[in-house]
């Protein structure tokens, strides 16, 4: 007994300092070295600014103002529209406003509850409103799911590509530049399937919204 | 569906098998101390370590001895886990390794976390990256996520060697086990999944939140950590705690298509692995691969029915209007909870990966998962997780059931029953009987306590009771999942369960709901080392019998007839237990077409 005690005494200091510093320092030190981008969160700097990171999703929305000129606050987070000139990612259901990558969470709506029902009714009347005006063959029945179902992680970097080709009329309008060019943008920016067969392609709406900024103004028609 | 879908399940299965059988062969050469591909390398680090722990390894245990060590050094573990938690944020923490000044959460919750990484069960009630600091995640989670997964598979060899030893009492040595077990199968594997990961864009850093300023004029804070690290140790483990609230849902724990595939494999390689490993160590592989194709029958079909459950969408979805079919450029199906890379069929195939074995990462949210497709995750675990099982778990689980499906075959023929040319008496069979049954008791009872009593309901969601405030399937399900999961040292969850309450990040103000946390806690210790010590139990009573030959009347437990037997066996008992009590939630729920 006495012997089984020091020995597991000295075993868990020993292992606490091989598995819980040598090895993730190891790792880590590994990863910055060899893979420095991947191992930092794939950032996207702009004008020497950080815009944000490739694998994180974003509300690409403005902020809603009050009378007095202050941005509207609901709960302590800031109550934001959809900017039209831009690609929407997924619906979120993090704690603290969509897309909040200090507090990842799961949106826990239950199949058969009717809050969820409700949930994706919102979704839908806010899809349907933002793009509806400029592709009035939309119907419900048409949405993508993934436009309106919140993501597991409320940070999905991606949307399917049915729902890029939906958003892509309203954008190539507010944008005045040719829809074949946001075509292309989108497939460009296409994950395919990993090893040719697994998961679902996505498009990275950061990435296209910050290409779409990049578009040469020469492209534009009046 | 789609054909890609059902590609990347069947690609799965095969690729899976052939990472398993040389791993299995390696195995078992670590095991019976063969010469192995490693040993030039760890043979010196491995006496050093013995030395400094100052065991000798050729000493031999029985199953008491070999009991009592293991015991007293998970003792150990919880205790200093403990404290490491409990004093984040004091003063010999380092800020580089605390950048965010992370309080500690409150004890009662602390307990809960405690006895869930010592158990291999990870189930969590705090989110990673409001509560834990970085030195907490790395020298108090993730060096438990070695351990925890260490024990589990020396328990299996114990038990092995119980089956197929000729040499008297000795089951080994458990400090020879759990040393060999880390150098020679759980550190290869973990730097090689960490480094594979890592350049696919896991994350590997000690920086401070990133803040970001976004194009539309709006900042984001984005939370950062050794993440890579500890991932694969979690995968490969079976454990499942996340480094993040989300867990493999999180982009930065799971970034990619094919992440999410390789992040499978590391999930299910040591458990297949150790299947084949009992064929070779028992002398007749064929053991092996009748035992992994009784766990490769009911793994597929698990997957099939969430799959197909999942494609078809949800009662909620179709209430909106929403069509849930394929189109062109989106797979369809309940995406509630469902990351777009992944699709449907790399979140049903993950589900099943996960809750098969005691891993229980998510990488979609279980809680909104269709009925039938929620109802696979619970028939995974009313199964006791001998579908591949957690690491080690699994194998010393199915072993205990395959005594009890030889006993029942041999009382079907009307002859002693025998296994592997050992007759099984009254003791085995009383003591595999117990290891079976007692994790089922742990979670009804549990779940039973927890449902009845006002400080039990405290823990559902808001979102799962009806408007008018009274509980609903989904609240029994969250309950149920919730006790359950934690008594198969799973670790998955209906994430609306709670037991702490954080209103800020860093355990502001936060307080744990004591009922949960404790119940949790006893649960998971309950469930993990009972069925230990009878497994170990069992070990030590067969491992002094007498071998016979086999004769011409004797039953074979490596043919097609056995497998079935085998599976019927699973599935009585598993359903025995359990459907009384999948009626009242998710089976209800997959049955009617009614919101609550």
């Amino acid at each position: 007994m006495k012997r089984d005690i020091v020995t597991s005494i000295i075993g868990i200091v020993l292992f606490t300092v091989l598995l819980g510093l040598v090895y993730p320092l190891a790792i880590t030190g590994i990863s910055q070295v060899a893979f420095p981008g991947n191992a930092n969160g794939q950032q996207i700097h702009l004008n020497g600014q950080l815009v944000g990171s490739k694998l994180i999703g974003q509300n690409f929305g403005t902020p809603v103002l009050e009378k007095n000129g202050k941005p509207k606050e609901v709960k302590g987070a800031v109550v934001t529209e959809a900017d039209p000139r831009y690609f929407q990612g997924r619906p979120s259901a993090t704690e603290g406003g969509a897309n909040n990558a200090a507090a990842s969470t799961f949106s826990n709506h239950g199949p058969n509850s009717v809050k969820t029902r409700e949930a994706n009714e919102e979704n839908i009347k806010a899809y349907l409103e933002l793009n509806r005006p400029y592709d009035p063959g939309l119907t419900v029945a048409r949405i993508p799911v993934d436009a309106v179902n919140s993501s597991a992680s409320g940070l999905d970097p991606e949307i399917s590509q049915a729902n890029a080709w939906i958003q892509a009329y309203r954008v190539a309008a507010v944008r005045h530049i040719l829809r074949g060019i946001v075509d292309r943008l989108i497939s460009k920016y296409t994950s395919g399937r990993g090893l040719g067969f697994s998961g679902e392609p996505g498009v990275n709406v950061l990435e296209l919204n910050l290409a779409l900024d990049r578009e040469r103004k020469i492209l534009v028609i009046k | 569906m789609t054909f890609t879908g059902w590609l990347t399940i069947v690609l799965f299965a095969l690729i899976l098998t052939a990472l398993a059988w040389p791993l299995g062969r390696y195995m078992a050469k670590v095991y019976t101390g063969e010469r192995v591909i490693l040993t030039p390398l760890f043979a010196w680090p491995e006496r050093m370590l013995y030395r400094v722990l100052r065991v000798d390894p050729k000493r031999e245990q029985d199953w008491k001895a070999y009991a009592k060590s293991l015991i007293v050094f998970s003792l150990a573990g919880w205790l200093v886990l403990y404290l490491i938690l409990r004093t984040q944020d004091a003063f010999w923490v380092p800020h580089a390794l605390n950048p965010l000044g992370y309080h500690s959460a409150p004890w009662n919750v602390t307990f809960n976390i405690t006895s869930s990484f010592m158990t291999n069960t990870n189930w969590q009630y705090y989110s990673g990256e409001t509560t834990m600091s970085y030195l907490s995640q790395m020298i108090g989670l993730t060096v438990q996520n070695w351990l925890s997964a260490g024990v589990g598979i020396v328990v299996a060899v114990a038990l092995v060697r119980g089956i197929v030893g000729r040499t008297g009492k000795s089951l080994g040595n458990f400090w020879e086990d759990m040393v060999r077990t880390i150098l020679y199968v759980l550190a290869p594997l973990s730097v090689l999944v960490a480094l594979v990961l890592a350049s696919q864009g896991v994350i590997a850093n000690l920086s401070n939140s990133l803040i970001v300023h976004t194009i539309t004029g709006l900042t984001q804070t984005i939370a950062m950590g050794p993440v890579a690290s500890q991932h694969s140790i979690m995968l490969l483990g079976t454990n499942g705690g996340g480094f993040f609230n989300t867990n493999s849902a999180h982009p930065f724990e799971n970034p990619t298509q094919f992440t999410n595939f390789f992040e499978m494999l590391a999930v299910l390689v040591i458990p297949a692995a150790l299947v084949f490993m009992y064929g070779r160590m028992a002398g007749n592989r064929r053991q092996g691969y009748a035992i992994y194709a009784t766990m490769m029958i009911m793994f597929l079909g698990a997957v099939c029915v969430a799959y197909i459950a999942e494609a078809h969408g949800s009662p909620a979805q179709h209430a909106a209007g929403l069509h849930t079919g394929v189109i062109h450029g989106s797979g369809g199906g309940n995406m509630e909870g469902k990351e777009q890379r992944f699709g449907i069929a790399g979140s049903a195939l993950f589900d099943v990966v996960t809750t098969v074995t005691s891993c229980g990462a998510v990488n979609s949210a279980i809680e909104s998962f269709t009925g039938i497709g929620g109802a696979v995750p619970f028939a995974n675990l009313s199964a006791s997780e001998v579908i591949f099982g957690g690491v080690g778990t699994g194998l010393y689980s199915i072993l205990l059931y395959v005594l009890l499906a030889v006993f029942i075959g041999g009382l079907m023929v009307g002859r002693t029953p025998e296994w592997l040319g050992k007759k099984l008496e009254a003791r085995e069979i009383k003591l595999a009987g117990l290891g079976i049954l007692i994790t089922p008791l742990a979670a009804l009872f549990c779940t039973a306590l927890a449902t009845a009593s006002s400080a039990g309901r405290k823990s559902i969601s808001e979102v799962a009771l009806s408007k008018a405030g009274s509980n609903t399937p989904q609240g029994f399900s969250e309950t149920f999942y919730a006790y359950l999961s934690q008594a198969n040292n799973n670790g998955s969850a209906f994430a609306g369960y709670t037991g702490f309450i954080q209103p800020n990040a860093g355990s502001h103000g936060s307080h744990g709901i004591t009922f949960a946390d404790l119940l949790g806690g006893f649960d998971m210790m309950f469930a993990r080392y009972a069925p230990i010590l009878f497994a170990l139990a069992v070990a030590g009573a067969l491992a002094g019998k007498r071998v016979t030959p086999a004769g011409l009347g004797t039953m074979r437990t490596d043919n097609g007839t056995f497998v079935v037997l085998l599976i019927g066996v699973i599935v009585l008992v598993g359903a025995l237990t359990f459907f009384p009590a999948l009626l009242l939630g998710p089976i209800v729920q997959g049955l009617t077409g009614h919101l609550y």
